[in-house]
């Protein structure tokens, strides 16, 4: 044991002979001092904020220390509650299509064959991922337009009578879904591709002369590989769903009613609208660490086997 | 007999993917060559005649163009500083052994996930306090928080690769840590450092949520010019899908660039 320790620390030394104990510092602080003073800095002041009274209309109040009065605020608060549980629906309504749709249009880019098309359609997957997320929302603003939506065109075709999508909550709320749904399923698609093409070849031709059942195939075969990518999903989607804003601000702003209020929308209004920066503060910061629990989920379940 | 049944299925399953993935943007294409009466037309009109009309009026319109330039100018400086800053750090990261280096990593990377409005409402405070806002730098300064995780994961992945014997033989020759990195990262990592610009642009000309908050007239960008269309009694929405299509082609353009990463970019290297 003492041998193989004075083995690795020798190659060590002989790779990087001669680096100070400084050298990595003085490359890292640059990053380093940048994400503190812009990335923590306003967090910790926003924790600073989120004890204190402090709206920006009326500043003749002052802003005091008032303890944990705007956490209590915000945890009896009714419709900070009802915009959370609305993005939690959000994604249970969103997350099945997804990797629904996702699962299937890996199977058939992953099938052999039709080249030229199965190139174009895998590299068609990027173009919903970049579009600009409030341009998405205003495209779901022409398609879902009550008079001129080519959404209620299709559903006139097929027999269905049309609606007053962005008028009617649960229209709204379908509305922004479809939206998201069209955008991320790209995202899930990829990476279950990425997942079906871990799977060995001689395995997956092994099990494909044993059984004519894709289902089988799946199941056995591939779904292994493409669990490490469904963690992944899951974990960057709700990360996601709870920043989603650009896209819903753009399509309803949160309406009608309250029918597409999530709960980024919602501290945005509070926040920028109310100016009781306060309360909003509070709610960031709750926001916050849920965020940090699902990211530490993430390094804990994704990069597990590094360093 | 099956297989031919097969290739046809398969065939109609990958063009229901094109019509998918495709539609929105083609409706926005198609709908920024409308004239306003095509565009209002009930039940939609799929073939009309195409008029530039919405472009022209757009190239005449001083706050779309200013809007552009805005983003562009943004953009552009936020990706320099990102790599700047970010490929030295993915550097000491891929290639030297300190204590907390696991942390700091999994610290860079956690920022990702941050909601920007946790961000936005203290960044706003001081932004007033400091009469930055409505400042190019407040935008370039906090678009910092989502690109240089993006730059330090892809270069310290990219850095990695690149064999240490030919550091070696660089350092018998007397070159010091910080020429080894210019004169044999920066250009052998190239590929990599490419790849994170592009993100870093991607997600700069994306973003709105900052943006909205933080800018005002002079620096407004070209996300909150679009939103500002939607406003007023009867909308000029073959302006507004043209300058959608304005803003979103260059960005595709470059996506499909990088679409190879695309996955790595987003998900930070869950999947390879």
């Amino acid at each position: 044991m003492r041998k193989g320790g004075e083995f690795v620390e020798r190659t060590e030394t002989r790779l990087n002979p001669g680096y100070g104990r400084w050298t990595p510092f003085w490359f890292l602080a640059p990053a380093v001092f940048a994400l503190l003073a812009i990335g923590i800095y306003p967090m910790l002041s926003a924790l600073v904020t989120s004890f204190r009274r402090y709206n920006i209309t009326r500043p003749r109040e002052g802003f005091p220390f008032i303890g944990f009065e705007n956490y209590a605020n915000v945890l009896s608060d009714q419709t900070f509650w009802q915009s959370l549980g609305l993005t939690a629906r959000f994604f249970v309504t969103v997350l099945p299509f997804q990797l629904l749709f996702g699962i299937c249009i890996a199977l058939l880019l992953h099938r052999p064959g039709l080249g030229m098309l199965r190139s174009l359609a895998r590299v068609s997957l990027v173009v919903p991922l970049a579009t600009t997320y409030a341009v998405v929302g205003l495209i779901g603003r022409l398609i879902f337009n009550r008079d001129f939506g080519v959404a209620n065109q299709f559903l006139n075709a097929i027999g269905i009578g049309g609606m007053d999508w962005l008028g009617s909550p649960t229209g709204a709320f379908i509305a922004i879904a479809v939206m998201d749904i069209w955008q991320w399923t790209p995202f899930c698609a990829l990476i279950f591709l990425a997942g079906l093409s871990m799977v060995p070849v001689e395995i997956e031709e092994a099990a494909r002369l044993e059984t004519s059942s894709k289902v089988a195939l799946l199941r056995h075969v591939q779904l292994p590989y493409l669990l490490p990518g469904l963690t992944a999903m899951l974990i960057l989607r709700s990360a996601d769903i709870l920043k989603l804003f650009d896209m819903v601000f753009v399509m309803t702003r949160g309406g009608p009613g309250a029918a597409t209020d999530l709960v980024s929308i919602y501290i945005q209004r509070v926040g920028f609208r109310v100016f009781d920066m306060g309360t909003a503060s509070a709610q960031a910061i709750l926001l916050l660490i849920m965020t940090i629990i699902l990211s530490r989920l993430y390094i804990r379940l994704i990069y597990k086997e590094i360093e | 007999m099956s297989t031919t049944l097969g290739r046809i299925s398969h065939g109609a399953g990958l063009i229901l993917v094109l019509c998918f993935t495709l539609f929105p943007f083609y409706w926005m294409v198609s709908s920024s060559f409308k004239d306003q009466a095509d565009i209002l037309a009930s039940p939609p009109v799929w073939f009309f005649t195409p008029t530039l009309a919405n472009y022209a009026d757009i190239f005449a319109d001083e706050k779309v163009f200013g809007a552009i330039v805005n983003s562009l100018i943004v953009a552009t400086l936020t990706t320099a500083l990102s790599v700047l800053l970010g490929a030295p750090a993915a550097y000491a990261l891929a290639r030297f052994e300190f204590r907390g280096k696991s942390d700091l990593w999994f610290w860079f990377i956690s920022n990702r996930m941050i909601s920007p409005i946790v961000l936005a409402l203290p960044v706003y405070l001081l932004a007033v306090q400091l009469r930055m806002l409505d400042t190019y730098l407040v935008l370039v300064l906090i678009y910092l928080t989502f690109n240089l995780p993006i730059v330090v994961w892809i270069c310290t992945d990219q850095f990695r690769s690149i064999p240490s014997e030919i550091e070696q033989a660089a350092r018998l020759d007397g070159a010091d840590q910080f020429t080894i990195f210019r004169k044999i990262y920066v250009p052998l990592g190239l590929p990599g450092i490419a790849v994170s610009a592009i993100f870093s642009f991607i997600f700069s000309w994306n973003e709105l949520l900052y943006a909205l908050v933080l800018t005002r007239r002079s620096v407004q960008t070209a996300p909150v010019m679009a939103t500002s269309f939607m406003s007023g009694y009867e909308l000029p929405w073959g302006k507004i899908m043209a300058t959608g299509t304005l803003i979103v082609l260059p960005v595709t353009i470059f996506a499909l660039l990088v679409s190879r990463h695309m996955v790595r970019g987003l998900t930070m290297g869950a999947t390879k």
